[in-house]
Order: C-alpha cells, then structure tokens, then sequence
C-alpha cells in the first residue's frame, strides 16, 4: 500500500555498522536480552497504528535502570535512534521503530517496587501494567485512577508517554495528574528523578513535561502514582437517545448544569451494534445513541446525582434509562465499553481518531463527522469520552486496499482539523506519533512548534529518542 | 533609575522585550507585586508590568473554562466566576497577608508562580487547571500552546512548564483555565487534642476512607487560636473539610465521624466556618505576624511532615501547622532560617521541596528560596531557559543562580 506518511531517512552509516551494534548492545546487557533475528523482530514492527511498519535494527530488553542507561549512552554516542516501547498499544504509531533504530523494550522491568498507603502511592517499574497497580491496591480499598481501555496490557510507561486518559478521567483527571514522581534516564544515559512523595519540587515543572513528550524527551524507568479511596459503589447506567445530537446536547448540560459524574461515555448506533455483539451487555439496539454514565457514592448519594441527571436527560428526549442491577450487569456494561475497539477490529480494520473539542461544539463535529466520512464512501463508528469532549471516531475500512486506505485517512486528516477549527485540538490522550504528525501546523503556528522542539531539544540535542514522531518531518532545527 | 513599562498589549510587550534583548538589559516581570517575596530576590535594568493588559476575554459557564489576560486582577477572574457558582478549585493563596505587601494579585502572577492552596493535593495545583497560555519568549516571539480544552497531548506540554516558571521563561499574555462550581455544601470534621503524629494518622486513616475529603489540616495548639478568632474547641485541632451535595455531606460527616471517633473528641463546623477557616488555612494566618520572621514552606510526603517538625524542634526554635494531609509544612523559624538543618532533615525524610517564602533582605540574599537540585537537573534547566530566553534578560537569578 502507499504509505501517506513517511518516515526519517534511515542513515546510511548507522545500517552499515548493523552488526558491530549488535555485538556492542550484546556485551552491554544480559544474555538474552537483545534481539536481532530477522523472526523474532516481526513483533516490534508496529503498534496499534496497524498501517505502518518497520523492522528495528535490533530491540533491547533491559532488566534494570543501569541498562537503559548503558544501552541509551551507547546509542548516542553512535548516533543511533533509539524507540521507547512498553506494551506497543499506541493507537498513534507511537511505537513504531525505523530501519536503524534500537528498540528500547520496557517489558521485562515489570515490578512493583513500593505500595505506600499512608501517603497513597505506588512506586512500580515502567513495564508494569495500568491494571496491575489497581489490582495491587485493590483489597486494601484504593484504586489507580487513569483507567485506559487498553489497562490490561499497555504499561505505567506507555501511559506516561502519551498522557494517557480513560473513562474514569472525567473526574480523577488524566495521567500527569495523578503522576507525582519519575525516574528518567535522558539521552546520554544521565539518570535523573523529578518528583516523589511530595506534591511540589523545586525548579521548573519537568515532570509535567515529561508527561506526554511520547518517549523524545528520556526513558522512564520508575513511577510514583497517586493512589485514591475507592469510592463506597459505583453505578453505570444507560441513557439512550433518538439521535447522536441529542445525546451530545444532553453531555454538554450535564456538565453544564455543574454535575460531574466519574465517567460519560457516548456510542452512537454502528458502536452499539458492535460491542453489544461482542460482549452481550444488555445495550439497547433501538437507539441511535447511548451514554454510559456512571455515578459512585453511597446509594443516597448515587440516587441524587441520577435525578439531577435524569431531569437534564429528560429535557433531550431521553428514550431508555437503564439501572443496572447487579455487579455483574456493572461489569458487563463496562466490558462492552472498554472492548469497543478490539470488537470493531474483529469486523473491519480501522483508525481511531481522537480530537478533543469544546462541548458545545459536540453535537456539530458529530453530525459532520458523519457526513465527511460519508463524503469519502466509508463507515464510521462513534465510541468516546464525551464528558470532555474526546472524541473517538473508529473510521472502517479494508487495510488491504491501498484506496480504501488513502481514502480513511485522508477522512481522518479532515476530521481531525474540523476539531481544530472549532476550538479543540488533534489528540486528546492517544498522542501525536507519526499519525497525526503533518497536522501540527494546523493547530500551531510555526513559531509555536519551534519553541515546543527547541525544548525538546533541551533534553535530546541530536534527536536521538523517538526521531521520527510528533513534529513534522520538514522545518526541524538542523542537529 | 529602574525605566518601567506597562504595555497594554502583547504586541507592546513583545517590542518591550525584543529592545531589552538587543540592548541586552534584563527586565523584571511584575504582575500585582504582591508576591515579591517568592523566589530570589531580582536586581534588574527595567521592570515590565502587565498591569494595564487586563480582562477577562472568554467566560464559557457551561464548558467551565475561562480566558483571561496575565493582568487581570485576580479579584475580578473570582468575582466573575462566584456570579455563576464557580471558582477557581486550587484555591489560590493570597501571599499579601504574610508579606504584609499591598496591590491586586493577577492571575498572570497566580500561573506563573503555581500558586495553591489547600484542595490541592486532592483536586489539583494551578498547574493542573491551566489548559493553555499565550506567552512572549526572549526573543520577542509570541507562542501559543495548550488550547482550551480538558483533554489535549497534542505536542509538549509547554503549559506545564509554564506554570511555576516565576516568568523566567517567557511572560504570559493570556491564560486559559479550568474552573469547578462552587459545592453547594461544605462542612469541618474537628478532631481535637491530637499531637502531630496522632494526627498524621488520623488524616490517613480519613484519606482511605470513601468520604472525599477536600482538605485535611493539622493545626497543634500553639496556633489553633489564631484560627477562627479563637472558636475552635481546646486543644490541636485536626480539620477535614468535606464539600459537595448537603444530604451527601452530612452523610459523609457521619461516616468520618464515626471513624475518627478512637482519635479523640469529634465536632463539626457549618459551611460559613468551614469557608472562613479554610481560607485562613490557606492564608497562613498564624504567621501573617507583621514580621519578617523566616517562613518555610515545605513539601513532603504527608508521613514524613510531623517527623520533620518533631526533629527540628529538638535542634532550634520553630512554629508549624500542617496542611495537604500533613505534607505541607508551614515552618516559622524564632529566629535563624537554619536553611542548612531544614534542608538536610527534608532529604533525610525520603526528600521534597523546602522553600523560603519570607525572610529579611540578608537572608534573602544568602539562601536559596528554592531547593537546590540535582547537577543533572540544574544544567537541563539551565538548557531549558536557554531555549526560551538565550540573552537571561527575565528575572535572571529568581529560581536559580543561572536561572
Ligand atoms: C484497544 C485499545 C484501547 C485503548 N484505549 C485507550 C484509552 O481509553 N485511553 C488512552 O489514553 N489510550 C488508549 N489506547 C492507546 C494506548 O493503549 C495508550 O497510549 C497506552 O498508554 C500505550 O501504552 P503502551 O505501554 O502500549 O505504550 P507504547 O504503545 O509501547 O508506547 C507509547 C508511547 O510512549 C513511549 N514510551 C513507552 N514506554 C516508555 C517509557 N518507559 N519511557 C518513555 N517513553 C515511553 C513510546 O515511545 C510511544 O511513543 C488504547 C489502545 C488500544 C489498542
Ligand atoms: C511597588 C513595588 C515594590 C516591590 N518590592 C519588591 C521587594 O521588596 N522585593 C522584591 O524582590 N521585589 C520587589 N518588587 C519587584 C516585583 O514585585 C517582583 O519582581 C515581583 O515578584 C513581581 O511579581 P509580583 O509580585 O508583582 O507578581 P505576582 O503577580 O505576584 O507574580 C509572582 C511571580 O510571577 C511572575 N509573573 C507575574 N506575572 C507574570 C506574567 N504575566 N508572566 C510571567 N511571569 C509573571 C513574577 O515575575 C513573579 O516571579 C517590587 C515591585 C513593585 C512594583
């Protein structure tokens, strides 16, 4: 297929010496460590971004910081590439290699190192999964907010490098608002911490900045999150609609009306459909769109906030509202919801896009979502954060036609600078990668994306870490 | 003489600053001048204030974000957003009781010097409210980053940076925020007579309780007088503020009391109590003295708050109250700031933030106001603000000796 976005050339001198960096990677790292078979490299090729792939030079598994460290010295002091990787979920080809890239796998540093729960944190390694700092905490009442769909698989480390948001982050917040320390190892094998138990530190806020830099800044090899209370229950309930708009209008007064639930989810009628099929939840099929709203308290408190929200529902025509009964209706509810995306890969390839727009605008940038993508001959299904504005439609086409494909993403592209144009932005939580790339300069002037690689430089002077991603190919300073 | 300049636009301030940086001259940045104590003490060739680059630009209630420019006083973003049931959750402290400094804070100097209060370490700093900046760099060049949206990792985050920056790496023009309403219904849970480490544990044992609570203080008796003019009950009090729908709290306050009750004596405190001790707490009032006594305000985790206090106590004279569960430490020194021994105990105690927020112009001049750092980080931050202003013409010195 032709490929619409290109990567950075691949140097020349770098793929010459193949073999002697494997050798020196080799030495540098346990036995069995390094990968360089042609075989065993395949599974590194891409990430959730399906479209694009490319084998690495090799892909290192470090089992310690000190290894990060050596590996990452090595490489920049041959001018080699290196690409982060944890789980390789990133939905924007944040974790696709190049040709002359070391990969730097995070999986094999997956302890937990410290549970913390008189000052509510958790110290773990950067390979180690979203879910399993829940579950670690879980018996003990307390729960790690940002709760991505893909929490089963994608890593602390991953989380941190997109910034990562979920369901629940409507009112817990998102991943560099519950990060409240890391141990970072920059571009020359320098190991630095920023942060810790304590809420503030001196000097400039680079945490805040690591958080979401997409592995270009340095590689994380240690956390520290924030731990919280779980709530005394929770309660998702349906609101189905007669038509998306309506349902978009209703989200913009629930918040509006200053109510803030922990989670509310939209699905449009292709989405129901979808993971009502895979996950049999109970969705009803004869709406056009539904919400997942979800409301956490004791059963008083969760009463009151669903009247509020039922009086506001009520005003937009809301044609099913459904209780779920039991835990295991709550599961399923949830289930159906955080499987959206693995049930519509089962049916057709596609791409998520992940604009995030003002909640006002949310029933317009619907409504033309579906015409754009209807302009193009192609499908879309509509699964999203809807409390704030973050919007996921998964545009269906067949990857292995080359038009199909050209057409899905240029329907993406127009998407995505519809949400610019109405105030919002290009990615909400699934970050920049090499997908959204060539789009930056419709939502930032050129001085803007300047100063943001001028800092990016700061930390990385040779663009050694990640080099291909997040700022266009063309107008870089040169190195 | 210091030359002084109020532009009234980004493009005035972006001239101001692009002649300063060919004359090579360094400018002071100057919002309200109320919090003139923060940071190091600055000696520049010009001031540059934002005084005159003020209002609120875009108030969207429903969406709960709002536009302002870096002079607005930060009085009116309050009163604007108080007429539609919001506020700025972070609770921004007001620095001119303790530095006994007059002037209207801006919201401009609330970013940039991160400012928060007591819902902070539940609900957030300023920096976790701030969505987007417009700032002028060094150069003279306006950048934009950050948008005005809840969810937004389209490219660095610059916003963060930003914030806490003291304008040391650019002056912001404008700034776009979140806001929150303002809960319908708050109340104080009291419990009283506890020493600090009782009340370390009893703040814990709140924080794992499903109750949400939104502040949580400990206040040992050498200053709970100074609170509320004198109401609260005999002996330290250890206050956890719980907001939200009126059944909900009163709820909540049940379920808090019922579990605090083997800490000692439980009450409770009516909404208007609990706004005006809240606000104290976050005002540091005991220490707004009239003095320039050295004031410490240190950072660390919650466990290691009263283990700090307990340790310097044996060592030299100090006063302290305890906010953000026990991991703000208000420090107030009799006489000597003591930076060394305040500063070594901290990085004993598993590390944090101390800072010198007052204290006389002599020592002002020789210690620190923040944390020194790591070398590794010190020179990243010094190639950092060498990106955003290579000639060091803002506040040079007011972080860090280069910075
Ligand atoms: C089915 C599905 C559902 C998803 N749902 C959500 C969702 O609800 N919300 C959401 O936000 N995202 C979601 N995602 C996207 C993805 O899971 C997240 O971006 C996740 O955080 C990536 O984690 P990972 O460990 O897989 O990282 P990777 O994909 O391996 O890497 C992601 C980025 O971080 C960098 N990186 C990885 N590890 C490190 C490290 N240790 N140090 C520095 N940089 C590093 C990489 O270079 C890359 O740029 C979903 C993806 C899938 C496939
Ligand atoms: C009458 C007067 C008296 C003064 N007395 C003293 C003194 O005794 N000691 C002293 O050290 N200084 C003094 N100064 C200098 C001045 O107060 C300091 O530079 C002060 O810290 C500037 O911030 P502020 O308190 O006005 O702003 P605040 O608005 O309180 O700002 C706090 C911090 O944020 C920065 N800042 C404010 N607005 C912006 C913005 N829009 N963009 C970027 N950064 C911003 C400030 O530089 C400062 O670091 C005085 C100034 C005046 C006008």
């Amino acid at each position: 297929m032709p490929e619409m976005i290109g990567f950075l050339k691949p140097k020349q001198a770098v793929l010459d010496r193949r073999q002697e960096i494997v050798a020196d990677l080799k030495d540098l790292l346990p036995k069995g460590c390094l990968i360089s078979e042609e075989r065993e490299l395949k599974p590194f090729e891409t990430d959730a971004f399906l479209a694009y792939r490319r084998l690495p030079l090799a892909v290192a598994l470090p089992e310690t910081t000190e290894q990060v460290a050596a590996v990452l010295k090595y490489c920049s002091r041959y001018g080699v590439p290196v690409v982060p990787r944890g789980a390789g979920t990133s939905l924007s080809g944040g974790a696709i290699p190049q040709e002359d890239a070391v990969v730097i796998g995070l999986s094999k540093m997956s302890r937990i190192l410290d549970i913390d729960l008189f000052n509510r944190t958790a110290t773990v390694q950067a390979g180690v999964t979203n879910l399993n700092i829940s579950e670690a905490v879980s018996a003990d009442g307390f729960f790690y907010a940002p709760d991505p769909s893909s929490q089963l698989a994608c890593t602390i480390g991953g989380n941190i490098g997109m910034n990562s948001g979920g369901a629940h982050c409507l009112k817990y917040g998102v991943t560099t608002n519950n990060l409240l320390g890391v141990k970072l190892v920059l571009f020359d094998g320098t190991v630095i911490e920023l942060g810790g138990k304590a809420l503030d530190a001196a000097g400039y806020d680079l945490l805040g900045l690591v958080c979401g830099s997409e592995g270009q800044l340095g590689i994380v090899t240690e956390a520290t999150v924030r731990l919280i209370a779980k709530p005394e229950g929770a309660r998702p309930v349906l609101f189905g609609f007669a038509s998306s708009e309506a349902a978009g209008a209703c989200v913009a007064d629930v918040i509006g009306a200053g109510i803030i639930p922990v989670a509310m989810e939209f699905m449009d009628k292709p989405a129901i459909e979808i993971c009502e099929a895979f996950a049999l939840a109970g969705y009803p099929l004869d709406v056009e769109a539904l919400l997942i709203v979800e409301v956490e308290g004791s059963e008083a408190e969760m009463d009151a906030m669903l009247q509020r929200i039922i009086e506001v529902a009520r005003r937009h025509g809301v044609t099913t509202i459904r209780e779920c009964q039991s835990a295991l209706e709550a599961a399923l509810i949830w289930k159906g919801r955080k499987s959206a995306f693995g049930a519509t890969g089962r049916i057709a390839d596609y791409i998520c896009m992940d604009g995030t727009v003002p909640l006002s605008q949310l029933s317009h940038v619907l409504r033309k979502t579906g015409e754009i993508v209807a302009g193009y001959g192609l499908r879309v299904a509509n699964v999203f954060h809807a409390g704030d504005g973050n919007m996921h439609p998964l545009i269906l086409y067949n990857i292995n036609d080359p038009e199909d494909a050209a057409r899905a993403e240029a329907a993406g592209n127009d998407i995505l600078k519809l949400c610019v144009d109405v105030g919002g932005c290009l990615t909400g939580e699934h970050g920049v990668g090499i997908e959204k790339r060539d789009l930056m300069l419709h939502q930032y002037s050129r001085n803007d994306l300047d100063q943001q690689m001028a800092t990016r430089a700061a930390f990385d002077p040779e663009w050694i870490l990640n080099p291909s991603k997040v700022f266009p190919l063309e107008g870089r300073p040169a190195a | 003489m210091i030359v002084h300049f109020e532009p009234a636009s980004e493009e005035g301030i972006a001239s101001v600053v692009r002649s300063a940086a060919a004359e090579r001259v360094t400018l002071a940045i100057v919002g309200g001048g109320t919090r003139a104590g923060l940071g190091n003490p600055v000696r520049t060739d010009r001031t540059l204030s934002t005084r005159r680059l003020s209002g609120i630009v875009s108030y969207n209630p429903a969406e709960m974000t709002m536009s302002a420019l870096a002079g607005t006083p930060l009085a009116e973003v309050e009163a604007a957003l108080r007429a539609k049931g919001q506020m700025l959750s972070f609770e921004p402290m007001d620095h001119r009781p303790i530095f006994a400094t007059s002037g209207e804070p801006t919201i401009g100097g609330v970013f940039a010097a991160n400012v928060s209060g007591p819902r902070r370490y539940v609900a957030g700093a300023a920096r976790d409210n701030l969505l987007g900046v417009r700032f002028v760099n060094g150069a003279g060049d306006l950048i934009k980053a950050g948008g005005r949206v809840m969810k937004n990792v389209t490219g660095l985050d610059l916003v963060k940076l930003m914030a806490g920056s003291y304008g040391t790496l650019g002056i912001l023009t404008e700034v776009t925020f979140k806001v929150l309403p303002i809960p319908p219904a708050a109340a104080t849970v009291v419990v009283s007579g506890l020493n600090d480490a009782e009340a370390a544990a009893a703040m814990a044992e709140t924080m794992a309780q499903p109750v949400e609570a939104s502040g949580a203080a400990h206040l040992p008796e050498s200053v709970r007088g100074r609170f509320l003019d004198g109401a609260l009950p005999d002996g330290a009090a250890t206050v956890l503020r719980l907001e939200g729908l009126a059944d909900s709290v009163d709820l909540r306050v049940e379920k808090l009391t019922a579990a605090l009750s083997r800490f000692g004596s439980v009450s409770r405190l009516d909404a208007e109590a609990t706004r005006l001790l809240w606000a104290e707490i976050r005002d540091v009032k005991p220490y707004a003295d009239g003095t320039r006594r050295p004031l410490w305000r240190v950072s660390v985790a919650p466990s290691a708050g009263h283990q700090l206090v307990a340790a310097l106590r044996l060592q030299t004279g100090v006063d302290a109250f305890y906010d953000w569960q026990g991991g703000l430490v208000w420090l107030r020194m009799e006489a000597d700031a003591e930076a060394e021994l305040v500063r070594r105990y901290v990085g004993a105690l598993g590390g944090g933030h101390a800072g010198l927020v007052r204290a006389g112009d002599d020592v002002r001049a020789r210690v620190p106001a923040f944390e020194p750092q790591a070398p590794a980080v010190v020179q990243l931050t010094e190639r950092i603000r060498a990106r955003f202003d290579p000639a060091r013409i803002f506040n040079p010195g007011r972080m860090a000796a280069n910075v």
